[in-house]
């Protein structure tokens, strides 16, 4: 067991937990934060996603220890970035969601797509979002949502 | 008579000191044949699974011993480093992740694509080929033979590849077929020869 | 014209002399299940619907919600004849519980594409007879009498502009008598019914804050893995768990008994250390006497046994008259599908709490009156000592049903040593891809003769696979040795083919199989509508034409969605240089599909640009549901194509491992668009959760066949 300080959108958390334990078991145990999901372990579906110095980490497979002091964003947090704003309510415009378990990290993985390229091209958003698995198959309307807040984000500038 | 025995002493005595500069000049055949030895240990490293994994010729990293595509679709991105959604480093942290069995290293990302050790099907190159591709200073970095050498002695993922921590199932990751020790020593022997390339496609 | 909703009486529910109910899981036939009690006649609005002080309406869903969306389209249907504000509508999922049942099939669950089918009705009703009530209530206090009364919007208003507030009338409501009958609306006055209704948990499944089951969080929960044999059925030899144990937060290690061989579960306090102590359990495993079924063996055991006639699913005409059909004019097509992993996104989980003389369950449970039995029979209590909440679901695609309730069952063994702690059992990843309970493998043999005209004359079809049903409770519904549920889509095909045999072979294989999203459709929808093309493409008629042509003049909706299909797929006619159309018609749960799929191979694989999919479903109480339901339906469908989309046995051990072995649709493999039209109808609605899965695979393989002219009738898809 080891002491960690975390800094978990934008507030500072400690944790003492076995310094392998990953951060996904950290943020869903420790800190009681349930919106990241344990989809496979292994980093192959992205229901992990979580933001770290903002680049979209799959926090199932990145150890506590690895860390540092880069700072986490989790879905619970995202809403305060505009990006992320954009994103959740074009989520819900579009009602994207079905059964809703691999959206935490859908949003996340469009997050980080919408900073990093602003306006991007059909093959670009298949290629940022072709990691995260969606059983239900929600991803017709997950292309749709992100143009959406492309739109939106662009309109806002 | 003497002044043909002096004649004689000094066109010897001049051609023994012309053959010694041309020995001199040209490599040695049999450092040529060594450097080329030299380099067939280190051509067998470069194709080994842990680092032609990410010398590709295609928009994606191969995994495991088998060289299959990395799985969850993840890209070269354009600088190798994959794409906003999608990072190297959004799994691959700066040190390998033993309780998870993802690997890590400094700055992880796929060789450009001018280093790339295999065609677009996944095939290896042949000797010649990666050989010429490694030592063409347009394409490697502008790498000469001595910082070739210290590249492969020091560079961080480099160095990865004798210490690629363990698979997801607990087990070790498969070692290159030699000791980094040794392959520094073949680079060296191939870089004192001259980095000799085989003939050949 | 008000046109009114159709009076069809599709399923006569009959109560057994015993007490006991007729059900059927799948046929629209009544059959028989074990004792249980029947549903009431009469469902009291009080336990589906509650009107809060501050206006809200709280309505309790009889179903799980694992992504189809009835935690919206529920409710709308009660909200509608109920006059509510919509935006004040709040849904809750209810607890196991007898009122809670499936008005049909007597156990509450949610399956066979029946929410609303089964529904409909029951939460019109309940809708109507709660307004009855609460106009009562209002016209009572008003001295005026119901019929002098309108409602709108949660409001009852009389006359001389009287009006009041269901808010401020629901505790008199409460108080008068629930009516026997009531009028329900007719279609023209639907106000929410037929509307495109965005989704009501919307909102909490983008910020993170809806809960799953796995999302669970206790005072003092503990968490349970469970180490299980590499071979089915396997059992403990011995365990040495000296090393697990040594790990800080442990809190035992045990042995349970399953129902075949045995396991071992490791109690921890967190996840990690429980995954961590199971890793470094050393276990040897009995596994005397076990079958190792082995993919490669199965597939040549199978195909063997589709050269011989089967047990009679249906023979119709005289199949020998295809032995004088000249050789030229027969095809002979043999079939094979692997073993199929559901893999819900949300890996399996439940929670179990007992404290001696009762217990306390949560679980995102497809069948909960079945899970609730058996936790009680593990902790020796009667079913209704267990509270059973039912929790929302990532996805479920039928592994949620098992007959044998495997997962509550382990947790309910495990909790039962920790008397008063919470213990949340959890399949990992692993544990699901390795599990069972998977579609079965499957053979078919098809000999089809054809006549002058291309149609067909003669058609023997053999089917090959485990069954279903088989050492389940439901195995009396196997009549003359053959599953319904491994023939439904051939056996009851309607295209219109003489001389018309299916027979089945049942071999009994160790692994645990179970219905998956679309059923025995998943398989035989494939074959069906790929020899359909063929045989279309060898008469040289348009796919739509030849279907049409070949479906029995009856078959309504399937005929209503071909020409749907057709008005909206003009695109079919003017394609690009490398692209091909792929067509596909089928009927299941009684909702008729047609789509077409425009295909192109690009890096090997197929690339599909663009699916239009033509739907009867009878009225669509949700619109915008149905949309997102055949979107996701035919994203999942296409799982089978997957060149990773199969689940295969070596020596008795599965191969696979996690999403890196079997890998279903991502993004990439997701057409490009899908746009789905709905035939306009007042009929009863269908289901609209598995007709969309059949019919994806062979459209696109149709397509690729035209592609490159070569016939594909392996699955998974791994060469093109």
């Amino acid at each position: 067991m080891a002491k960690y300080r975390l800094t978990v959108n934008g507030s500072e958390k400690t944790v003492d937990v076995d310094p392998s334990t990953p951060l996904l078991w950290v943020l869903r145990e420790e800190l009681k934060m349930t919106g990241t999901k344990y989809g496979c372990g292994i980093s192959a579906c992205g229901a992990c996603t979580v933001h770290v110095d903002g680049v979209a980490t799959r926090s199932c497979v990145v150890p506590v220890s690895l860390i540092g002091k880069r700072e986490i964003v989790t879905i619970e947090g995202v809403a305060s970035d505009p990006v992320g704003r954009a994103v959740q309510d074009a989520w819900v415009e579009k009602d994207v969601v079905q059964c809703g378990y691999c959206q935490s990290g859908q949003v996340m993985s469009a997050v980080a797509l919408l900073k990093g390229t602003p306006n991007p091209t059909e093959k670009e958003v298949d290629e940022s979002m072709g990691g995260n698995l969606c059983r239900c198959a929600t991803y017709v309307r997950i292309r749709e949502a992100i143009a959406s807040a492309s739109r939106q984000i662009k309109g806002a500038a | 008579m003497y002044a043909s025995i002096r004649l004689l002493t000094t066109v010897l005595v001049l051609a023994l000191f012309a053959l010694s500069i041309s020995l001199a000049a040209k490599p040695d055949r049999v450092n040529t044949a060594a450097g080329l030895a030299a380099w067939d240990q280190v051509y067998a490293v470069l194709v080994s699974p842990r680092c032609i994994n990410c010398h590709t010729a295609t928009n994606y990293p191969q995994q495991g011993d088998d060289r299959h595509r990395h799985f969850a679709n993840v890209v070269r991105g354009p600088e190798g480093f994959g794409v906003p959604g999608l990072n190297c480093i959004g799994c691959h942290q700066e040190s390998n992740a033993d309780s998870t069995g993802v690997p890590g290293g400094p700055n992880w990302h796929l060789a450009p694509l001018s280093m790339q050790w295999q065609d677009v099907n996944d095939r290896p190159m042949s000797s010649a080929a990666v050989c010429r591709a490694v030592t063409d200073r347009s394409k490697n970095e502008d790498m000469d033979g001595p910082a070739l050498l210290k590249h492969h002695a020091e560079a961080d993922l480099v160095l990865w590849a004798w210490k690629p921590g363990l698979r997801p199932d607990g087990t070790m990751r498969t070692l290159p077929p030699i000791s980094h020790q040794e392959f520094v020593a073949a680079t060296r022997t191939w870089v004192e020869a001259g980095t000799p390339c085989p003939k050949g496609r | 014209m008000q046109p009114e909703l159709s009076r069809r009486s599709f399923i006569q529910l009959t109560t057994a002399a015993t007490g006991g109910l007729l059900i059927s899981l799948y046929l629209d036939k009544p059959s028989l299940i074990a004792q249980q009690p029947p549903p009431p006649k009469v469902y009291p609005p009080d336990a589906f619907v509650h009107v809060r002080r501050d206006g809200h309406v709280v309505i309790t869903v009889n179903r799980l919600e694992f992504g189809q969306g009835v935690q919206t389209s529920l409710p709308m249907i009660l909200a509608d004849e109920m006059d509510v504000d919509w935006s004040k509508v709040i849904a809750e999922l209810a607890p196991a519980e007898d009122v809670y049942k499936d008005p049909m099939f007597g156990i509450q669950m949610v399956g066979g594409s029946g929410s609303i089918a089964h529904s409909f009705q029951q939460y019109r009703e309940l809708g109507a007879k709660t307004r009855a009530m609460l106009v009562a209530a209002a016209a009572d206090a008003w001295k005026v009498t119901p019929d002098q009364c309108r409602t709108e919007n949660s409001v009852v208003y009389g006359p001389g502009n009287r009006s009041a507030r269901y808010a401020e009338l629901a505790d008199d409501a409460a108080k008068k008598p629930v009516p026997q009958n009531v009028k329900l609306k007719s279609a023209s006055e639907f106000r929410i019914i037929g509307k495109r209704v965005p989704r009501l948990d919307s909102h909490s499944k983008c910020d993170g804050s809806q809960k799953f089951g796995l999302d669970l969080d206790l005072p003092g929960m503990k968490i349970a893995l469970v180490a299980h044999s590499p071979v089915f059925g396997g059992r403990v030899k011995s365990v040495d768990d000296r090393d697990a144990r040594s790990l800080d937060g442990v809190r035992d290690v045990f042995e349970i008994p399953l129902a075949k061989g045995s396991a071992v579960a490791v109690v921890a306090d967190r996840f990690w250390t429980a995954k961590q102590a199971r890793d470094r359990l050393k276990i040897d495993w009995d596994l005397s006497g076990v079958e190792r079924a082995d993919t490669v063996q199965l597939l040549a055991k199978y195909k063997q046994m589709a050269t011989t006639d089967g047990n009679v699913a249906i023979n119709r005409g005289d199949a020998k008259a295809l032995d004088s059909v000249p050789r030229a004019n027969r095809i002979v097509a043999e079939y094979e599908f692997p073993f199929l992993a559901h893999a819900p996104m949300e890996p399996l989980n439940a929670t179990v709490k007992f404290e001696g003389d009762k217990a306390e369950a949560w679980v995102p449970s497809q069948f909960q009156t079945m899970d609730q039995m058996v936790i009680a029979e593990v902790l020796g209590l009667k079913p209704d000592k267990v509270t059973f909440h039912t929790e929302f679901a990532g996805g479920g695609f039928g592994r949620r049903a098992t007959t044998d309730s495997h997962i509550p069952r382990e947790a309910a063994l495990i909790a039962k040593r920790f008397r008063g702690t919470p213990v949340k059992l959890i399949w990992s990843r692993e544990d699901d891809v390795r599990g069972g309970y998977y579609r079965p493998m499957h053979v078919h043999r098809v000999e089809i003769g054809i006549g002058r005209d291309g149609m067909p004359v003669a058609w023997r079809h053999v089917v090959v696979g485990q069954s279903l049903l088989a050492g389940t409770p439901f195995a009396m519904m196997i009549k003359d040795g053959v599953d319904e549920t491994a023939v439904e889509g051939a056996k009851d095909t309607s295209y219109d083919i003489p001389n018309f045999r299916v027979t089945a072979h049942h071999p009994t294989v160790n692994v645990p199989v179970l219905w998956w999203r679309s059923v025995g459709h998943t398989h035989t929808a494939f074959v069906m509508e790929t020899l359909v093309d063929e045989l279309a493409n060898r008469a040289k008629v348009d796919p739509i034409a030849y279907r049409h042509k070949l479906l029995k003049a009856d078959a309504k909706k399937l005929h209503s969605v071909l020409e749907l299909l057709d008005q909206k797929s003009g695109w079919r006619k003017t394609l690009p240089r490398g692209r091909a159309v792929g067509v596909a018609c089928h009927e299941s749960f009684d909702t008729a599909v047609a789509c077409a799929v425009e295909v192109s191979i690009e890096n090997k694989r197929p690339r599909i640009h663009r699916a239009t999919v033509a739907v009867n479903c009878g009225l669509a109480v949700n619109p915008l549901s149905v949309e997102s339901q055949f979107q996701g339906g035919l994203g999942f469908g296409l799982t089978q194509l997957m060149s990773k989309g199969a689940i295969t046995l070596k020596d008795g051990h599965i191969e696979q491992r996690n999403f890196d072995g079997y890998a279903p649709p991502y993004i990439i493999d997701a057409p490009t668009t899908i746009d789905v039209h709905i035939v306009p109808s007042t009929e009863p609605p269908t289901g609209c959760g598995e007709p969309p899965v059949p019919v994806i695979s062979p459209a696109v393989v149709n397509a690729l066949s035209k592609l490159t002219g070569k016939r594909y009738r392996t699955l998974p898809l791994t060469i093109i």
